[in-house]
């Protein structure tokens, strides 16, 4: 094979990928906006001939399970938030401790970190259940969102260390020199320094906020409470095959995900390859 | 996820250094335990805690009554007992395993490929390809399993049309009204597929990332002495990357090994046929209207010893490498 034939060929590998990766995604889509003759002609339509709106209407004005979507929005909304305030505050704290500091235990920190990441959701969900409602934090969002941060904080910790670790130390040293005491010192120093990396822990706990399930599915049990997945999943039981407003739901759960990614895409891999200067 | 990335780092065969010397302390030794205090109440309040409990609960009793407050009550190994003598138990058992040794296998190969592709594109084609990987790697748990119950469907579904379309000796005929999800070896064909494309992304990117960091004089050499592609995987590549894909794997076995949601959306607690231990597990613990949350967590001792089991090697990797230090 010549040069030009093989990158040929490399590139039209290149394409295929995108296309297998990307396909899924773009039939939800597609479906999303095609009235229902298109959606289930038996010759598929590639794109939609007729576009419309209605099952965004459907499942915008129309209500799910009598609860207007905005409603399922906001809890979505409110959940991942916090989840990304609360455990990247405490992961920042975390991660300094075992970038900067050597003490006791902190392999067995570190060891820890490493374990209770691989510790099944599944499974866990069984004692939180019994939990929470002794709690009386059953069917309650903040409930759910003390979950949430527990799962997201392992993994921010350990992405947040190596951004900790790569602010040279004589910055620190130089702004104590010149008088500032710790909190100056963190407020003025580190912090815009750590910044990149907070970026990448909290595009890391919002989407396991946005995106869980089993918990949302087992705590939540009012219709009122749900979050988009639990609603999603509540509408595809009901409705069955009305695959249009289904993809209409589904697109404007994703969507928000997707834009997330892609906008942060670049420095998302840059900050796991930071993450790895040690410390 | 990062910890790939770092074995990415460290992969090239570099000498991986001691652990850090203890540098002068400077401030109160009391400040970083200070620091990490808030991350163990909650690690431990909402993660060992409940780990804890579920090793009690398997050998108790927790219906409805302990639920409105009854003190649980001690059954001794009766839990045990009824899930090991129980068929579906065995069969979810299977379908994990069989489910995982396919998945796995895929996603390292499907993902690997994609990696050295992505290398080998020009830097614009990359950046294109690898932010249409992303996407797939994006999507929710649970939007990609409606979205493949729905390309599989049978009303409308895009595959059975075209499956329909091939010629008859190739797959076969009557696809059109083919229901995919109301037997087990067709649901996990789905499930498979599914899972695959949601986590080779992930594989690829690591891969990619290890790749950058192996020395091109290297490819070169094994260019002049002839080497060919797949030679020059096996005798360079793979041996550099060794770390990174060992991780890849433990991690693939572990996220595969609990798959809930895609088969949750795709089957349903109903469909007990094509249960997986995690949906077993489950349904055990919520499926009827008394919950027997003991029974659930015997299953859930199971399959968190399984998953422990197969972390040990992971953290073993891990302290290996320097992670720890």
């Amino acid at each position: 094979m010549n040069k030009s034939a093989r990158r040929f060929a490399v590139n039209a590998a290149g394409v295929l990928v995108f296309v297998v990766s990307v396909f899924p995604v773009f039939w939800m889509a597609a479906t999303a906006f095609k009235p229902n003759d298109e959606i289930f002609s038996a010759t598929p339509h590639p794109v939609p001939a007729h576009p419309t709106l209605q099952h965004f209407d459907l499942v915008i004005n129309g209500g799910v399970a009598n609860v207007g979507f905005w409603t399922y929005f906001a809890n979505s909304l409110l959940v991942a938030i916090a989840t990304v305030v609360v455990s990247g505050l405490l992961a920042l704290l975390a991660a300094t401790a075992v970038a900067r500091f050597r003490f006791r235990f902190r392999t067995v920190f570190l060891i820890m970190l490493l374990v209770v990441q691989m510790v099944p959701a599944e499974a866990l969900v069984i004692p939180l259940f019994l939990d929470l409602k002794r709690a009386d934090l059953l069917n309650s969002l903040p409930g759910l969102t003390v979950v949430y941060i527990g799962f997201a904080l392992p993994f921010s910790i350990w992405l947040l260390r190596g951004f900790v670790a790569a602010v040279p130390r004589e910055l620190e040293e130089a702004s104590w020199i010149d008088g500032a005491g710790p909190v100056r010192t963190f407020y003025k120093v580190m912090l815009p320094l750590v910044a990149p990396g907070l970026v990448a822990t909290s595009i890391f706990s919002f989407i396991t906020a946005w995106n869980e399930f089993i918990f949302a599915y087992t705590f939540l049990g009012d219709q009122d409470k749900y979050t988009l997945p639990i609603m999603l999943q509540y509408f595809f039981g009901r409705t069955g095959n009305d695959w249009g407003p289904i993809m209409a739901a589904s697109t404007l759960l994703t969507l928000p995900v997707i834009a997330f990614f892609l906008l942060v895409q670049r420095r998302m891999v840059a900050g796991l390859t930071a993450g790895a200067v040690k410390g | 996820m990062v910890d790939t990335a770092t074995a990415v780092r460290r992969a090239p065969g570099r000498v991986t250094p001691g652990p850090a010397r203890p540098r002068r302390r400077r401030r109160p030794a009391f400040g970083p335990y200070l620091l990490i205090l808030p991350t163990l109440a909650v690690i431990g309040l909402l993660l060992f805690w409940p780990m804890i409990q579920i090793g009690v609960m398997s050998f108790q009793k927790v219906g409805n009554r302990q639920l409105a407050g009854e003190p649980a009550e001690s059954v001794g190994t009766k839990n045990f007992d009824q899930i090991f003598s129980d068929p579906l138990f065995w069969q979810s058992l299977r379908h994990t395993v069989y489910f995982a040794a396919v998945a796995v296998t895929l996603t390292l190969l499907v993902g690997t490929l994609v990696g050295l592709l992505l290398n080998r594109l020009g830097s614009r084609m990359s950046t294109f390809v690898a932010g249409g990987v992303m996407i797939a790697w994006a999507t929710p748990p649970i939007t990609a399993a409606i979205i493949f119950s729905w390309l599989f469907g049978s009303t409308g579904g895009l595959v059975n049309w075209f499956l329909d379309l091939l010629p008859n000796w190739l797959v076969g005929g009557g696809w059109t009204d083919f229901n995919w999800f109301d037997r087990p070896l067709a649901t996990y064909t789905v499930l498979t597929i599914c899972v695959v494309w949601q986590s080779f992304p992930f594989v690829a990117v690591s891969v990619l990332a290890g790749l950058k960091s192996v020395p091109g004089e290297l490819y070169e050499a094994a260019k002049v002495d002839g080497s060919g592609p797949w030679r020059t995987f096996w005798r360079i590549t793979f041996p550099l990357l060794r770390p990174i894909f060992m991780v890849l794997l433990v991690l693939s076995i572990i996220w595969d090994f609990k798959v809930f949601t895609q088969l949750f959306v795709m089957s349903g607690l109903a469909n007990r046929d094509a249960f997986n231990l995690s949906l077993y597990m489950y349904s055990e613990a919520f499926g009827q209207l008394n919950p027997k949350l003991g029974l659930g967590s015997a299953a859930a001792t199971v399959l968190t010893l399984i998953l422990l089991c197969v972390t040990a090697v992971y953290v073993r990797v891990m302290v290996r490498q320097g992670e720890t230090a």
